[in-house]
């Protein structure tokens, strides 16, 4: 069958496609208007770009001459939704940004939070925190290294590591009742306290996961296809990583030694003992095994944490901003009245400006707070390492195949909900 | 990186340096925040990152914000601010360069010439916050659709709310919805 | 004889209706989408892999193009940029098709009522079995697809041929 084209309708098709094209000038490179290179889109909905990211690519053959990211597609609100939420109501939001890392955003709100108050945190709760954080770490990582063995066609992988993630699930689940978004860590502490069957089970996984840790290498460190695969692709140069705003894992891959943890210390992390594992030459390969190393060193820090768990309160004793223990409701008037001002209004924070930033899983995550002096936060900006390392795909990919296109985008470890939020 | 230099008062440094974009300093919980001139903030930046005894050399975030129903006061002058957090990997310090921006020429110049991380961030500004970077490599906005209208996070822009469903206004919402919940049950 | 017997022991002969059987086909191997789009997708995945097990089910394999599979999992919240993407994937699913709405966002927007946020993935494409939790349990998710499959299972032979738009 000959399709006709209805006459006031002949040529816009290729005009409107030419227009589309025209819009890229200067961002492809000028082979592209004439068709000479092949413009290729690579999802939101693909398999390996880890949820919805799209990639416009321009391709000469198998060669990537140009990526361009396309974020956006989570763009959730959530800074905005805080906005109109009272701070200790936006805590429940920010589990939700980085979902791999839920207890890492959530501290770091609430140090924001804690800082502008000069608000006191129990030492019991920075130890727990510490478990907590480390524990989130870990599976996220386990994701990790499951998906992106699984993008590059490693099933076996994926299947032991979520064997593993289930354990500390049912951890966060012992915590707080929420396997995920746990909203476990508060202003002014945590929750609540540690259940009593935590500590066992805590126990059982530092046991058995450095065996694990030895399997997922034995899987993988020796094979000749994972290395094949993944050696001198992607190489990021120490400058070029810390012009792009790389952070965490994918920075150190390039050797450059910059932890969080090491170099602005946060909650009681100056007291354990734990290397920096550094890579060298800042490819695939090289982040792989920076974030093998970090499973090793997240358990010795978790070991020396656990051992020395100090007694005592949970919560801050300041009434202003954290609300009563149940008990002594039933005693005090005054508690009921600090207990009903939190509920309904919340407490209020002055009209300033503060920054903190931690080391997440995937880098360093910020939180830049500013408060009106009301109840209700004027501005909250989360710097999300998801953010900048998208950003800086279209460098690393630049010359490579497309078949390493996804190595890359696995290695650096994105969440496209971190990054839109 | 290697030379170790005594770290220097960045304050200090700045104020000789620059004595009229400076216009002032504030120190909040352990924080210095300096406020400069809207037009001189690229040769500030590039300051911080160069001068010996600053490095300021990684940055970190630049965030912006909208002190929308607030008057101007003394202390904030504009509507918006934009603010630059930088990072010093030598000296394992922070600090944090703030500028006003006016409502009726809300643009800033574009900080990609100092570091590249800076150009998805002012992307993100831009698409959310309405303020324009000037001689930015690539204008667009990030996160909305492009074809958005307006920038959601500003302060007068309302949250975007939709009526929540309840019996009473069930039939109402799902007027709305091509097939309501109960629409896939065929008669 | 062999293998047919051994399943069925002694029976020799099943008579059973073309509802049924059909049914039963469409119920004992369906093919989901792979389709992730936020935090419910990772309770997606670890539903699939080895502690819940999805594959018990039928249901191991996912299939990356929306043309071989049946049933969508819209796992997480849909933001007005993504919505006409989701929209297209389900145009090009052959009938019949299903969708299963996973969480609180997909199902209702959940906490985020917002200018991002489609309020319910149900504005846009029609949802037959609503699971809610954020991000549901497994075992939530696990039940939801069980009742779908009932709900395939009470399927009519006059409702694949009206039900022909789904
Ligand atoms: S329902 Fe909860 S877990 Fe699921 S996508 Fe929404 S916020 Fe994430």
């Amino acid at each position: 069958m000959v399709m006709t084209v209805p006459e006031s309708q002949q040529g816009k098709a290729i005009e409107s496609w030419q227009g589309q094209v025209e819009e890229l000038r200067g961002l492809v490179s000028e082979r592209a208007m004439t068709g000479e290179t092949l413009l290729l889109n690579m999802g939101p909905h693909h398999p390996s770009t880890h949820g919805v990211l799209r990639l416009l690519l321009e391709l000469d053959g198998e060669e990537i001459i140009t990526c361009l990211p396309d974020v956006g597609f989570l763009h959730t609100g959530i800074e905005k939704t805080i906005e109109s939420k009272q701070y200790e109501k936006g805590v429940a939001l920010t589990d939700r940004v980085d979902y791999l890392a839920p207890m890492n955003n959530n501290t770091v709100f609430v140090m924001a939070i804690e800082k502008m108050l000069a608000l006191d945190v129990p030492e019991r709760a920075q130890v727990i925190r510490v478990i907590c954080l480390e524990l989130t770490r870990i599976q996220s990582h386990l994701v990790w290294l499951g998906t992106h063995a699984l993008d590059m066609g490693a099933m076996s992988a994926f299947l032991y590591c979520f064997r593993e993630r289930e354990l500390i699930l049912d951890m966060f689940e012992m915590l707080s009742g929420q396997r995920m978004m746990g909203s476990y860590i508060r202003p002014g502490g945590l929750w609540r306290d540690l259940p009593d069957e935590f500590l066992p089970a805590l126990q059982h996984f530092v046991d058995i996961f450095p065996r694990r840790v030895d399997d997922y290498e034995a899987l993988l460190v020796n094979n000749p296809i994972w290395r094949d695969r993944t050696e001198g692709i992607g190489v990021v140069e120490p400058e070029e990583a810390l012009a792009l705003g790389m952070t965490g894992p994918t920075l150190r891959a390039s050797g450059v030694n910059w932890d969080i943890r090491k170099a602005e210390p946060y909650l009681t992390y100056p007291r354990y003992d734990f290397n920096v594992p550094l890579g060298e030459h800042g490819d695939v390969y090289d982040r792989f095994w920076v974030r093998m190393q970090e499973f090793r060193e997240s358990i010795k820090i978790i070991k020396q944490a656990m051992k020395n768990i100090p007694g005592g309160p949970v919560r801050s004793q300041n009434r202003k901003y954290v609300p009563p223990p149940r008990a002594e409701l039933g005693r005090s008037m005054e508690a009921v009245i600090h207990h009903f001002k939190l509920w309904t209004e919340g407490f209020s924070a002055p009209d300033e400006e503060v920054y903190v930033a931690i080391e997440g899983p995937r880098g360093e995550v910020g939180c830049y707070l500013h408060g009106t002096g009301g109840t209700k936060p004027r501005r909250v900006h989360l710097k999300t390492p998801s953010f900048m390392h998208i950003s800086a795909l279209g460098k690393m990919s630049q010359g490579h195949m497309i078949a390493d296109l996804v190595g890359i985008i696995g290695s650096v470890d994105i969440v496209l909900g971190d990054s839109d939020r | 990186m290697t030379q170790q230099t005594q770290p220097a008062n960045p304050v200090e440094l700045l104020k000789e340096r620059f004595p009229e974009a400076v216009k002032y300093v504030k120190q909040f919980a352990n924080e210095t925040t300096i406020v400069v001139e809207r037009k001189q903030v690229i040769e500030v930046l590039k300051f911080l990152r160069d001068t010996k005894g600053l490095l300021y050399n990684f940055l970190s975030d630049i965030s912006s914000v909208d002190y929308y129903p607030d008057p101007p006061t003394e202390q904030r002058p504009e509507r918006f601010a934009v603010s630059y957090h930088l990072y010093s990997l030598l000296y394992n310090r922070r600090i944090r360069v703030k500028t006003f921006v006016p409502e009726d020429d809300a643009t800033v110049p574009t900080a990609t010439t100092v570091w590249e991380a800076a150009n998805w961030l002012e992307r993100e500004i831009w698409d959310m916050m309405g303020i324009f970077f000037e001689g930015h490599p690539d204008p667009r906005r990030v996160l909305m659709p492009a074809d958005w209208d307006g920038h959601p996070l500003r302060r007068d822009v309302p949250l975007g709310y939709e009526t929540i469903m309840f019996s009473f206004n069930v039939e109402e919402i799902l007027k709305h919805k091509p097939t309501g919940k109960e629409g896939r049950v065929s008669e | 004889m062999g293998v047919i017997s051994s399943k069925l022991g002694n029976l020799g002969v099943v008579t059973t209706s073309l509802e049924t059987a059909v049914n039963w086909g469409r119920t004992g191997a369906m093919w989901p989408l792979l389709f992730g789009l936020a935090c419910c997708a990772i309770e997606m995945m670890s539903t699939q892999a080895s502690n819940y097990d999805l594959s018990r089910f039928g249901m191991e394999l996912n299939r990356a193009s929306p043309r071989q599979s049946d049933l969508m999992i819209v796992a997480g919240r849909v933001t007005r940029k993504m919505a006409p993407v989701v929209r297209q994937l389900y145009d090009q699913m052959a009938s019949p098709r299903y969708v299963l709405s996973m969480g609180d966002c997909a199902s209702s927007g959940g906490v985020y009522n917002n200018y991002a946020i489609v309020q319910g993935v149900d504005e846009i494409i029609p949802v037959d079995v609503y699971v809610a939790g954020c991000p549901p349990r497994p075992e939530q998710l696990i039940h939801g697809i069980l009742t779908l499959h009932e709900r395939i299972k009470g399927e009519h032979f006059n409702e694949w041929i009206t039900g022909q738009e789904r």
